[in-house]
């Protein structure tokens, strides 16, 4: 599977989801398939997407956020599994792409490669509930069955190591930040 | 269990803290324990109107405080000095770079009084760190000023969009001469 295909097989489901990505080709895949006012980029910060996520799931009950993690970032805060485990907020699906590399700066393993696992992890720090996909259509079943349950889910999605040829879009850090916040303030 | 009947820690200027944040409207507090600050965490859980965060990691509130601030929820964040220390890519990389308002309380260990030998190179860098990130910083000293002086911060971070500091000193929160 890759990370596109999967982002490209769940994309109608986030249509009114608070969308928060970490850096890299997550965020350049995502906004390839089309941008939206309610996806954030956290285009730097390694390891705070989750965070972020959270700080917005506790303040905004009513709404849905789904975070789009990667290996090399929560291994870099996995305090962060504890803190969201803790308050486990209904309203928050933590996605985690493993490629079990830092694709970015030229495709080192990181420890899952080495047979660290962020399921058992996310588990063991007290996650609701959490489970590793590898195709496409477990991940689509996975990311439903998390959003109906209503119960704080990580989802590990193994994809391939491939992305995109380049990083920088056309959309600036700060537009895409004044536009999230704009949208949860007519939302 | 945390013995605070013992505690030289100050209850009163823990109290003219907790009312200044929420006369300023703060409804979220990430807190990491630390000795100076356990009446503030204490107030934040028994008040059913605040969402206290407890941490494992200083630099996780940066991505809580941002990610309330867009959610429309006023949040600040308690942490030890070395605590400050733990957050700063946080701060810079996700605070500055998308201009995001953080009310820092934090506690200035390893000042003049400080008697724990490990809490001294963490007191002696914390201004100047402060001031190489370009953080305003006010100190909190005694109670008189503090509820004006978390105000003006917390008008100036929304204002500049960006961190603002204040310093919690001993003299204010240490009752033991």
């Amino acid at each position: 599977m890759t990370r596109l295909d999967a982002l490209k097989a769940v994309y109608p489901t986030l249509e009114d989801k608070i969308v928060v990505t970490i850096m890299g080709a997550v965020s350049a895949e995502l906004q390839s398939i089309g941008h939206r006012s309610n996806f954030f980029y956290l285009q730097h910060a390694m390891g705070l997407a989750s965070s972020m996520g959270l700080g917005i799931a506790l303040s905004r009950p009513e709404h849905t956020v789904v975070v789009f993690d990667g290996d090399g970032s929560i291994l870099m805060n996995l305090g962060s599994l504890t803190t969201m485990a803790r308050y486990r907020p209904a309203n928050m699906v933590h996605v985690v792409f493993d490629n079990e590399s830092l694709l970015s700066v030229g495709g080192f393993p990181t420890a899952t490669a080495t047979g660290s696992d962020i399921a058992a992890l996310a588990a063991a720090a007290g996650v609701p509930r959490s489970c590793t996909v590898r195709s496409i259509d477990d991940f689509t079943r996975a990311l439903d069955t998390a959003l109906k349950a209503r119960e704080l889910t990580t989802i590990v999605a193994k994809v391939e190591a491939v992305g995109p040829a380049g990083y920088v879009t056309d959309l600036s850090m700060l537009e895409n930040r004044f536009e999230l916040q704009k949208w949860l303030r007519q939302h | 269990m945390i013995r605070l009947a013992v505690s030289p820690v100050s209850a009163s200027s823990s109290r003219v803290i907790y009312d200044a944040l929420k006369g300023c409207g703060i409804g979220l507090m990430s807190a990491l324990p630390e000795t100076w600050l356990v009446h503030l965490i204490r107030m934040a859980d028994e008040d059913p109107e605040m969402i206290l965060v407890r941490l494992a990691k200083e630099e996780e509130g940066v991505g809580i405080s941002a990610g309330a601030h867009l959610a429309g929820v006023k949040s600040a964040m308690l942490m030890q000095n070395h605590g400050f220390l733990a957050s700063i890519n946080g701060i810079v990389s996700c605070a500055q770079l998308y201009r995001i308002p953080l009310l820092m309380l934090i506690s200035y260990r390893g000042e003049f009084g400080e008697r724990d030998p490990w809490q001294t190179e963490g007191g002696g860098v914390t201004e100047d760190l402060l001031r190489a990130l370009r953080i305003p910083f006010v100190f909190l000293e005694s109670q008189d000023h503090v509820s004006r002086r978390i105000h003006k911060a917390q008008t100036l971070a929304h204002s500049a969009n960006k961190p603002v500091a204040l310093l919690l000193c001993r003299d204010l929160m240490w009752e033991e001469s």
